[in-house]
């Protein structure tokens, strides 16, 4: 034992603590060597770029969930947003290019609304986080079939939709790289640096502890409600992506909470807050997606990825509380 | 200590039957100016059906959320029970009772499971059911695209459809199984101890309770009702139907009508009458809407600002009296 | 001293117990004989909780003997001494609010006919129960949460007689209610009396331990000073055999006159839920005490001057000018500062690293301030100035020592500069040597010119670290004692021992 001393920077990262990256990177490598074994090509370049290209809006989510499952809390909203959006994209571009950059910025705004008003009911009306999303989730399905008469309407400009599907051909080394990748990196950087800043350890502290965070000082309620913001947030790019992606269906976001909170538990982030890194939880997420391409090569059914993401949430779940239960006799 | 707190416990009719009055009353109001009839004969049928379906879900939510637990597994056992139930019959009357017996098996097998994780393995009910429920759809996504099995025609002409007067015999099975359940919560041990682990489970253990074992049973009992639920809906509907429970919400319907009856989310208070007025609500603004022919995805906005509206009045008392 | 009845319900025989090296008793005697009060008085530390749970079952002892009715008994656990007949009823009851009163008297053992519960057998043995303690007016079939205080004692004292106990401890059990429901409480305890049943009271109001009890034993350190037939003895009597420690560590100086500085913060006539009519100045450069039982309002007062429970009556100044502190965060921006006595439940974020918690009240309620090199850079000269000894400024705080914790938890507040201070038992559960070092910091931060205000139960670190002590009792300032105070007369404020005697 000696007084505090800062530690390098790189130890910090790897070491093996509960919340740490290094679980989900061995799981993540792990696959890798299975795809390789299975689909050598899957590992060449330009089918390794356009795989994270597909991925990121399932990332992108994973992110936004983690920071409201830090904080504490739960975003089961998050799929029919995308859906909600999706279809307001089509029907309000109605085709016409022009329209492409105002929807964008109305996407954002309607999904930062929706993270508002999830966030403000739940600390300020005090409703548990899964019964306002929940709740939410109805009015926005609702809504959204209720606008569109039951079948989506209109079209998404190519101005639109190239975010989603398009890429720099020709890139040396790399081969191709699909704008929805650079879209992921820019917001992966922006999201470590969030969780570096002030905002993003009060974030986690609130998590943590709320009564501690309170009587130092910090705003839990307002800290909360800007993770459910920030969720609506990456909720709407992702619809932006998945939208160009894949076009226009109700069924566009169907499912991705499940996804995004199995992948955030993956990543080894604690449910009820207060552990894990944003890092992680994005690796989570693409550790889901390669282990759902792995089933594919073996011919496993897709619909079987329900299966594959409760018994992986209940295993996660289940590894971190016995590990905590063990670990109490410490402190 | 004032009189009035004195005097002995009738455990007060939940506010949720006034609600209920005032809803129906403005709802003939609304639905007579429309033109229309909100109590003629099939639209109280039909109500009654929507009602016995979301009930039979919403008594054994009760008891779990009695006990300080949650499941939100059902909506996928409903649609696991429509499909093992019809599947075993297969459009036979002589294979009825096995088929019964197997889908009940199954379903509490799945609330075994749930009671298992949240006791044993301490995982938080929320997340140990919705885990069980992936796994559940997993399951029925994969094996599934429609429709399946035959429900003997028997269950489909009593259960399904048979009426005395104006009330199906399913509303019936509702009134049996929720005077069962009220009868286990207020003169069995079980009961007794459930409400005492929702409301504190230390002051349980300490008085001798052993809450793993009532909790078990609690969600054990659940499952049982979702999948009788399952079997209703099966002899509704003539085939199993993969994707019922989750297009019915049930999950959260069920809780919805939990709270919305009087039930603490955090356990420990409450009961199965007020749950069958909290059904008996949503199944009614329902009916109101079916009369005004709202739109079908309007309702479910609607329903959806209910269900928040309704836990927020909750917690907002809750808040009051830790106040006061 | 001998006991002159034959076979004593409880003998207890050179009990003793550590928790993680600390021995908390020694060798501890103590009998019972059916139908008797037999008082436990002590300060707060003196072991007497310890030793409830020890006959309660909840703890196992170390050392020595329990004899319950003649016979040698080891307990497994509080349901195992339950079933033997020993009944407990805590400070804080363990009774279901929603539930009616049959449904808490026979949790657990519903009397059952055919399988199932008969509650009209239920209400009527509950009925029966407490008519033979004298309780005919409270309806069985009424919801507890309904009941006043006292009702609930009597509903738990029930309960425990539906277990058949023998014996009964009372811990503090007129903390909670009201001057004429103690006088209930009375009538109550003679009638357990006349069943037979004996009865450990364990109570720092000296008044009714002279008013109950047939014999008092006086622990001090985890000692049994002595046992005294209560008729043979006297209040002053009592308070000298419970003080009266060596001290165990030398305090840093006290503040001279010229350390004191202007009147920093005041109180006049405040009250909110627990306090009432607190008048209070504190003064720059001085570490003001605060003495009292639990429950006696010390950490309501701290909790209002920062604005956790804040005061709804009254007013405060600041500097000569008035505040409303209305939240931690309002209390924090005008330069106070709070050290919470549940440093696990509101002190520390369990998970998260040191350098995090030094940070948490700097980042959130100054983020704009300073910037976050400067901070950090800030945060860790006073982590390395506070001695916080770690693995690193990364480690998790939770797998530090307690006294590390709290030092964490001190930097924190440091960072922000704060001109006021206020500690709610700042040492509870440290070791020696971070004690010391908590208390020269708190005289170094006072001399600096800090105003602190520093609330323990700890007698000798109230008397050695305090300059001026106020001591409060029932949500008010009793009285107020200047430095060099007795342990003697802060226990006679905090216990009322001047208070007349009931007959």
């Amino acid at each position: 034992m000696r007084t505090v001393q800062p530690r390098p920077l790189p130890m910090r990262l790897l070491r093996a603590r509960p919340g740490g990256i290094l679980p989900i990177l061995a799981i993540l490598a792990v696959l890798l060597v299975l795809v390789a074994l299975r689909q050598p090509d899957f590992l060449a370049p330009p089918s390794l770029m356009s795989f994270l290209g597909r991925s990121a809006p399932v990332i992108l989510l994973a992110a936004g969930q983690y920071f409201v499952i830090v904080s504490g809390e739960f975003d089961l909203s998050v799929g029919s947003l995308v859906t909600a959006q999706v279809v307001v994209a089509a029907r309000l571009i109605d085709s016409d290019p022009s329209r492409t950059w105002p929807v964008v910025a109305l996407l954002l705004v309607g999904g930062a609304l929706v993270g508002l008003v999830n966030g403000l009911i739940t600390t300020r009306l005090r409703v548990p986080s899964f019964i306002t999303t929940l709740g939410m989730f109805l009015i926005l399905v609702g809504a959204v079939y209720l606008w569109s008469d039951g079948a989506p309407k209109g079209g998404l400009s190519e101005e639109f939709r190239r975010y989603g599907r398009r890429a720099f051909e020709d890139v040396p080394v790399l081969g191709r790289v699909p704008y929805a990748l650079l879209v992921l990196l820019v917001l992966v950087a922006l999201a470590v640096l969030l969780m570096r800043s002030d905002f993003g350890r009060t974030l986690v502290a609130v998590g943590d502890n709320p009564r501690t965070a309170e009587l130092s000082g910090v705003r839990v309620w307002r800290t909360r409600t800007i993770a459910f913001v920030l969720s609506g947030l990456a909720a709407a790019v992702a619809a932006i992506l998945l939208g160009g992606y894949s076009g226009v269906s109700f069924q566009a976001g169907v499912g991705l909470e499940f996804g995004a909170i199995t992948a955030v538990v993956l990543g080894g982030v604690a449910l009820g807050g207060g552990r894990g890194s944003v890092v992680g939880a994005m690796l989570g997420a693409l550790t889901l997606e390669l282990l759902f391409a792995l089933m594919n090569f073996y011919g496993v059914s897709g619909a079987l990825r329900s299966t594959v993401q409760g018994a992986i949430i209940l295993l996660a779940v289940a590894v971190s509380a016995t590990r905590n239960a063990s670990r109490q006799g410490e402190t | 200590m004032s009189v009035r707190s004195l005097l002995p416990a009738r455990r007060p009719v939940p506010g949720v039957f006034v609600a209920l009055a005032l809803t129906l009353a403005i709802g003939w109001l609304v639905v007579t100016i429309d033109g229309g009839q909100l109590f003629n004969q099939s639209t109280t049928v039909s109500l009654l059906h929507v009602a016995a379906g979301l009930g039979l879900v919403a008594v054994g939510q009760t008891l779990v959320i009695l006990g300080g637990s949650l499941d939100l597994s059902v909506a996928y056992v409903i649609s696991l029970s429509t499909l093992v139930a019809a599947e075993t019959m297969n459009g036979s009357d002589g294979a009825v009772l096995p088929a019964i017996g197997l889908a009940l098996t199954v379903s509490a097998a799945v609330g075994l499971l749930n009671g298992l994780l949240v006791t044993r393995l301490r995982i938080n009910a929320f997340i140990a059911t919705l885990g069980v429920g992936l796994l559940l759809k997993g399951y029925l996504d994969s094996g599934y695209d429609g429709p399946a099995g035959t429900t003997a025609p028997t269950l489909v002409q009593t259960l399904g459809y048979q009426r005395v007067g104006p009330v199906p015999l399913s509303f019936l099975l509702l009134v049996v199984v929720t005077g069962a359940a009220w009868f286990a919560l207020s003169r069995t041990r079980f009961g007794h101890h459930l409400v005492a682990v929702g409301g504190d489970p230390t002051v349980a253990r300490l008085s001798g309770v052993r809450n793993d074992r009532v909790l078990v049973t609690a969600h054990v009992l659940c499952s049982l009702c979702a999948g009788l639920a399952g079997i209703y809906l099966a002899s509704r509907l003539g085939s199993g139907a993969p994707r019922v429970g989750t297009e019915g919400l049930y999950d959260l319907e069920s809780i919805a009508a939990v709270v919305i009856g009087g039930t603490a989310l955090a356990g420990g208070r409450g009961g199965v009458v007020g749950t069958v007025g909290g059904v008996l609500l949503l199944a009614g603004i329902d009916a109101i809407f079916n009369q005004l022919e709202v739109d079908a995805f309007f309702k479910q906005v609607i329903r959806g600002a209910v269900i928040i509206a309704a836990v927020a009045v909750y917690a907002h008392r809750a808040v009051r009296k830790a106040a006061s | 001293m001998s006991d002159p009845r034959p076979v004593p319900l409880l003998a207890l025989r050179g009990i003793g117990k550590s928790f993680l090296g600390v021995r908390v008793l020694h060798g501890v005697d103590l009998d019972l004989a059916p139908g008797e009060v037999h008082a436990v008085v002590g300060e707060n530390g003196a072991g007497k909780s310890t030793l409830m749970k020890i006959v309660s079952g909840a703890y196992a002892p170390d050392d020595g003997t329990v004899e319950f009715a003649g016979e040698a008994r080891v307990f497994r656990g509080p349901r195992d001494a339950q079933r033997a007949g020993i009944g407990i009823i805590h400070q804080e009851f363990n009774l279901l609010p929603e539930r009616t009163v049959a449904e808490n008297v026979y949790l657990g053992h519903e009397p059952v006919r055919r399988g199932l519960v008969d509650r009209r057998e239920m209400v009527r043995r509950t009925g029966q129960l407490l008519a033979s303690i004298g309780e005919t007016a409270l309806p069985a079939d009424t919801p507890v949460g309904r009941l006043g205080v006292a009702q609930q004692q009597v509903v738990e004292i029930a309960k425990a007689l539906a277990l058949d106990a023998r014996l009964l401890i009372m811990d503090e059990p007129t903390a909670a209610l009201a001057d004429h429901e103690v006088e209930l409480l009375y009538g109550l305890v003679r009638r357990l009396q006349e069943r037979g049943i004996g009865l450990l009271y364990v109570s720092h109001r000296l008044t009714e331990v002279f008013d109950l009890s047939d014999r008092i034993t006086v622990l001090k350190d985890g000692h049994r000073v002595d046992t005294l037939w209560t008729a043979d003895t006297t209040a002053g009597e009592l308070v000298r055999r419970m003080v009266g420690r060596e001290l165990s560590h030398y305090y840093p100086d006290r503040a001279g006159p010229d350390d004191l500085g202007p009147v920093r913060l005041t109180v006049r006539d405040g009250g909110n839920r627990k306090l009432r009519g607190v008048d209070l100045e504190l003064r720059a450069g001085e570490v003001l005490g605060v003495g009292g039982l639990q429950g006696s309002g010390r950490s309501a007062l701290a909790r209002a001057l920062f604005g956790v429970a804040p005061f709804t009556s009254g007013a405060v100044t600041l500097d000569g000018a008035p505040v409303r502190l209305r939240s931690p965060r309002t209390a924090i921006r005008a330069g106070i500062a709070y050290v919470t006595e549940d440093r696990k439940g509101e002190g520390i974020l369990a998970r998260q690293s040191v350098l995090d918690n030094a940070l948490l009240a700097g980042r959130a309620v100054f983020a704009a301030r300073s910037g976050r090199t400067a901070r950090t850079g800030r945060a860790r000269e006073l982590l390395a100035a506070v001695e916080v000894r770690a693995a690193g400024d990364d480690q998790e705080i939770r797998f530090l020592s307690g006294g590390n914790q709290q030092k964490v938890v001190l930097a924190r507040w440091l960072a922000l500069d704060p001109r006021i201070l206020l500690f709610d038992e700042p040492t509870r559960g440290i070791d020696v040597g971070a004690k010391a070092a908590i208390h020269d910091l708190v005289r170094r931060l006072a001399r600096e010119g800090a105003a602190v205000l520093m609330i323990s139960s700890e007698l000798p670190e109230l008397l050695g670290m305090s300059d001026r002590i106020v001591v409060m009792r029932d949500g008010r300032i009793a009285g107020e004692l200047p430095a060099g105070a007795t342990e003697e007369q802060v226990v006679a404020l905090a216990v009322d021992a001047t208070r007349e005697r009931v007959q």
